[in-house]
């Protein structure tokens, strides 16, 4: 054994070939499976068991604290440099409603797609999977299913041997 | 609408050939001499504005020709319009997202790109008109040792948090959605210059299956803040008129007659633009004579909600009886601006009847026209909204004129370069089209047709 093993990636022509293998190889006991595609393909989240992710409620913690941040700085704004104008109130909510409420899209958004980065791990300048020769069409007309070598059931001669069953047009061992 | 959009991308194309369409057009620039031309003529636009800015700062405002009732003139009416300009991206991009109308993936990534750089004109023009520029940062709220801060109380003050906020939250949003075509331009890449632009730029994106469930929940949820946000964002913008007292500003329809204009004018500008570069670069397969079809559909619809506003606007000031408005209002349609309330009315509302036929919305070069003629109309809108409210104002002795100034002209020709320019250079090296999302709807409609 010369390098270690990544994993082994199989190439599929269609979405449906690749969610019918990827439900074959769980079905087999394959657990450390990833599949890529040149876009969301649907259902197969559900195949692969992956987690529900928890974007919505960061976005929700983000906008609630935008909202608190921009009441509690205007508020403050106004206690330490109290300007009175016609005697109108100096706490007005109606007034700070406006910048509350921007602030609170600011804060959601940008909270919510820097965890969507940081969850998957990215930004990344290199990855095993970059190495593999035919990983560049995932980006384009080709659907990957990639059994990683830490798999319990992951072993060089026969799990190739699943994936072509499986209706893989190409098996390719990847090096990490 | 969503029944026509089953089939709205031909079905012969294959998904290979798009992404190798797409990622080709900055890969390999098809259209080098077209662009040059097009470049040339938006750098000396450009050059225009850096002229009349570098006279305006080193002379001051007074160049222009604002005087004391019509203290807001070109700048806040170039404001208003180009921002207006940049919420159709926004609404394309984010409101169709979540309706589902996928007619939008043809349309989103050069209608968000739009936005982008629609929102940076928008944004220089109060910075140009403060007069003491170097001072802006006086809006934001520091500890400074005068001891004073911003007041919070105020519209102006609204302002800069609304277009700062709405600049930021679009540029994230359209990075988002770049970022999978970005990785689709870095595989086919094959000079280095390329692969190394593309492969820090799309940070390492490899499609995986958790990657796309993040990547979805995050991109709608941000699509559902993006669609009130432009709404609060140019609702603000109204209230920088309504919460003042001039008579024919001081009114509670403005905030929606405001966005509703914004939609109409910025869906005409899409038009424009998708015309434009459906036929420079050659994307006829990818937007077709339907997508102009459902947006002549579209500028119809909202052209015909900002008429509704007219007229309310007009009841508004009949209703209310108050001596001032029925001035503005006669004002507004006999006196010495009327030019532009007719301007507006005719060049927004009559060529727009056009689109009432279904060969006029599917042509290139008519829906381009009434597009025009939508652009002109509302930028003569806002001049209207703007100059026939302030020249005459309560006080008989405070009454004047304003007549635009060589320099005023030349600042706002100046930032359609500002426009222009960086438009044309992200059409060169970004995917102007969303890769992903005409494949995944071309796989959609194939998988219909098989049944």
């Amino acid at each position: 054994m010369a390098e270690r093993a990544y994993g082994l990636l199989a190439e599929f022509e269609s979405p449906e070939k690749l969610t019918a293998a990827a439900r074959k190889a769980r079905d087999a006991g394959y657990r450390r499976l990833d599949a890529f595609t040149p876009f969301p393909v649907e259902g197969l989240d559900r195949i692969l068991r992956l987690p529900r992710p928890n974007i919505s409620w960061i976005g929700l913690i983000g906008g609630f604290a935008g909202a608190g941040f921009a009441l509690l700085m205007q508020c403050y704004v106004n206690y330490d440099f109290p300007l009175n104008v016609g005697g109108r109130p100096l706490y007005a909510i109606s007034a700070f409603a406006v910048v509350m409420f921007e602030l609170t899209i600011l804060f959601s958004a940008l909270s919510m797609i820097t965890a969507m980065l940081w969850q998957n791990g990215l930004p990344r300048l290199n990855h095993p999977l970059f190495g593999a020769e035919r990983f560049r069409l995932a980006s384009k007309d080709r659907f990957f299913l990639c059994i990683e070598a830490d798999d319990g059931e992951f072993d060089r001669e026969r799990t190739p041997a699943f994936l072509r069953e499986a209706g893989a047009s190409s098996v390719e061992l990847v090096t990490s | 609408m969503t029944d026509r959009s089953a089939d709205i991308l031909p079905t012969r194309q294959t998904i290979g050939g798009i992404s190798d369409q797409l990622t080709g057009i900055p890969l390999q620039f098809p259209v080098e001499r077209r662009w040059l031309i097009a470049m040339l003529f938006a750098s000396l636009l450009l050059l225009l504005l850096m002229v009349s800015v570098v006279v305006l700062f080193t002379r001051g405002v007074g160049i222009w020709g604002i005087n004391i009732p019509v203290n807001w003139a070109f700048a806040i009416h170039n404001y208003v319009w180009w921002l207006g300009i940049g919420h159709a991206g926004t609404l394309i991009s984010a409101l169709l997202l979540l309706t589902q109308s996928e007619w939008r993936n043809s349309l989103n990534r050069f209608a968000e790109t739009m936005t982008l750089f629609a929102v940076v004109c928008a944004g220089i023009y109060p910075v140009l008109h403060l007069g003491r520029p170097w001072y802006l940062y006086w809006m934001f709220p520091y500890p400074a040792t005068m001891d004073v801060w911003p007041q919070f109380r105020s519209p102006l003050e609204w302002d800069i948090w609304a277009v700062l906020t709405y600049l930021t939250v679009s540029l994230a949003f359209w990075y988002t959605g770049l970022i999978p075509d970005l990785a689709a331009a870095r595989d086919r890449a094959t000079k280095r210059g390329w692969q190394i632009f593309f492969g820090i730029t799309s940070l390492g994106w490899r499609g995986s299956a958790a990657h796309w469930l993040r990547w979805s929940q995050a991109y709608r949820l941000v699509a559902g803040l993006a669609v009130p946000l432009v709404v609060s964002v140019h609702s603000e913008v109204s209230l920088l008129f309504a919460a003042g007292q001039i008579p024919g500003w001081h009114s509670t329809i403005f905030p929606p007659y405001f966005v509703l204009g914004a939609a109409f004018s910025g869906f005409a500008v899409v038009s424009i633009i998708a015309i434009s570069l459906r036929s420079w670069i050659g994307l006829n397969n990818l937007v077709t004579d339907d997508h102009l079809d459902l947006l002549g559909m579209v500028l119809l619809a909202t052209g015909l909600m900002t008429a509704y506003g007219y007229v309310f606007e007009v009841f508004d000031a009949l209703y209310s009886g108050d001596a001032h408005e029925l001035q503005t209002l006669s004002d507004r349609l006999t006196g010495a601006y009327a030019w532009t309330y007719w301007g507006a009315i005719v060049f927004n509302f009559i060529p727009l009847q056009a689109l009432w036929r279904r060969s006029v919305r599917r042509t290139g070069w008519s829906l381009m026209l009434i597009s025009l003629s939508v652009a002109i109309g509302m930028w003569l809108e806002r001049y209207m909204i703007l100059v026939t409210s302030l020249y005459r104002d309560f006080l008989v002795s405070s009454w004047s004129q304003f007549t635009p100034t060589f320099w005023d002209w030349s600042t706002y020709f100046g930032t359609i370069g500002l426009f222009l320019v960086p438009f044309l250079i992200a059409i060169r090296i970004i995917p102007l089209i969303s890769i992903f999302e005409t494949e995944e709807l071309l796989h959609e409609e194939k998988e219909e047709k098989r049944g």
